[in-house]
């Protein structure tokens, strides 16, 4: 038959020689290798106690945002519903109140808001069109679970901490990254 | 019957034959396209009104066949009409592009940017007119115009710091309603629209003055902050009034009307006026005869998600597996709080 290309290697069907039938020099020779990759650096680690630096860019679990008095931006204006492409986000907006003025910055806030996590591609297009700072991607993967109800993610799971009543926990959700944009 | 007498004029190079008397602007309609200009508070439908905003001015480089001279200054088309052989530049002129910028600058001087709040967001001529001409950044740094609240009763909703003072809700009120109780009191900065010693607006017809403030100072009170214009579906409809002619435009979001409004044409205006009844009352899609999905132009962000000509396809799954529905895995009503519930699902 005529080949292909001249590329093809024939296998060599020789007998073995003596050396080879004793298999040994090649075991010490595989063996050898394997010991020489136990001193070389590791290329894992230790996942849940040591964690990777996120790139600037990661785009994980959303945010939404509170000002340094802790009244949330988000107003409602639905513009990063309108933005999204998997349209996972849904919200629903309500009138402050006059007694409500330190909960929300506007005079408009957000009722309801919903992100179907199971929907969104982490694309970070809602946070480019939020005109009010209100929400950002974290560097948070979303935590895996076994029912799908529970990736719509409701206002208690995306709102940041308060900053004045709970700054450690405001600050370990703000993440690095802030941080590190600064240096 | 006297033959109307007819005059040319020439807008950015296209000539059409008008009838005396018409203003720039109509004509420049009656050509339609770019060469419109603006209007922010000329309103065909309202008499007197124009000439407020400034937004409209064009250039007249020559004023007529028997009189060729330019006008010296740039001229409100809304006020200003044709002559034999007039002809305009608007487009076509850096004058009055610079001239119209400016424009658009004033006016967006005391207007706060509260467009995520407004509800008049998506369907607002000055967020259009600032979109196509205005700065990205404003350079005034005094503080913005605030003024006390007024309440104008259950149904209409008044934000006097939006307001651009086009007067054309207070000839709505003039020509619509046989009783003027709303007016602009004051002058200069502080003028401002109000109802004169806070007098309710008890007359059939004010709704009007929502659909033709072209801004969102005055806004239904019915529909404020309940949802974003480009989230509900506009659907023309109709039904049988005694008092206006009943042909609306429904806002819905499923089954529910959100919101009703008089029917706009292309320029944004009223095509016929509507009663209180019609606009705040019937708010069940029972009330209406629906004739189906209003147009909306394509630069409109309220096409977002509408289909005019929508062609549901033939669901073939059911057809496939001996009348079976596909197994649903998860019913986002029974998890999801914003959305509706009595929302029917594909099944």
């Amino acid at each position: 038959m005529e080949r292909l290309t001249n590329r093809v290697k024939v296998m060599e069907q020789k007998p073995m020689s003596f050396m080879e039938s004793l298999y040994l020099p090649a075991i010490f020779k595989g063996m050898a290798i394997t010991f020489k990759h136990m001193f070389r650096k590791k290329a894992t680690i230790n996942y849940p106690e040591e964690k990777r630096p996120f790139s600037p860019i990661f785009r994980g679990l959303h945010v939404l945002n509170r000002d340094e008095e802790g009244r949330e931006n988000c107003t409602a204006c639905g513009l990063c519903a309108v933005a999204c492409p998997a349209e996972a986000i849904t919200m629903e907006a309500a009138e402050r109140t006059p007694n409500e003025e330190h909960l929300y910055r506007e005079e408009k806030y957000a009722a309801k808001y919903e992100i179907n996590m199971l929907r969104c591609i982490f694309c970070g297009l809602c946070e480019e069109a939020c005109p009010k700072d209100a929400i950002y991607l974290s560097e948070t993967f979303a935590p895996s679970s076994f029912t799908r109800k529970s990736f719509i993610y409701s206002k208690d799971e995306l709102l940041i901490p308060h900053p004045v009543n709970e700054p450690e926990k405001f600050e370990a959700a703000k993440g690095a990254r802030e941080a590190r944009q600064k240096n | 019957m006297a033959e109307v007498k007819t005059v040319k004029v020439t807008i950015d190079n296209i000539t059409v034959e008008v009838p005396q008397g018409t203003s720039i602007l109509q004509a420049a309609r009656m050509i339609g396209g770019d060469v419109v200009p603006p209007a922010m508070c000329y309103y065909s439908k309202l008499e007197g009104s124009g000439g407020k905003c400034r937004t409209c001015l064009v250039e007249v480089s020559k004023g007529s066949e028997a009189d060729p001279r330019p006008m010296p200054k740039l001229v409100a088309s809304c006020r200003t009409g044709v002559m034999d052989g007039m002809e305009v530049r608007n487009i076509t002129s850096d004058r009055v592009k610079d001239a119209r910028n400016g424009v658009v600058e004033f006016l967006l001087l005391n207007h706060p940017l509260d467009c995520p709040i407004c509800d008049q967001a998506g369907e607002c001529h000055l967020q259009d007119l600032g979109y196509e001409h205005g700065k990205e950044a404003t350079r005034y740094e005094f503080k913005r115009r605030t003024f006390e609240k007024h309440d104008l009763g259950p149904y209409i909703q008044l934000h006097m710091t939006r307001c651009i003072l086009c007067y054309r809700c207070v000839y709505t009120a003039d020509q619509l309603t046989e009783k003027r109780v709303h007016g602009v009191l004051s002058r200069g900065d502080y003028a401002e629209i109000a109802t004169y010693i806070e007098k309710s607006l008890d007359n059939n017809f004010i709704g009007n003055v929502i659909d033709v403030c072209p801004v969102g100072a005055l806004t239904d009170k019915t529909f404020r902050f309940k949802n974003r214009v480009w989230f509900t579906k506009p659907v023309t409809a109709h039904r049988d009034c005694s008092s206006c002619c009943g042909k609306v435009t429904l806002w819905q979001r499923g089954e529910e009307v959100l919101r009703v409004t008089a029917r706009k044409d292309q320029w944004g205006e009223v095509e016929e006026w509507i009663c209180n009844v019609c606009r705040f009352d019937k708010k069940k899609t029972s009330d209406w005869t629906i004739e189906g999905p209003s147009h909306v132009s394509r630069h409109s962000v309220i096409s977002q998600g509408h289909y005019e000509h929508l062609v549901q396809p033939k669901e073939t799954f059911t057809a496939v597996h001996d009348g079976r529905h596909p197994q649903l895995l998860m019913d986002i009503h029974s998890v999801s709080e914003v959305n509706d519930k009595t929302a029917k699902t594909k099944s």
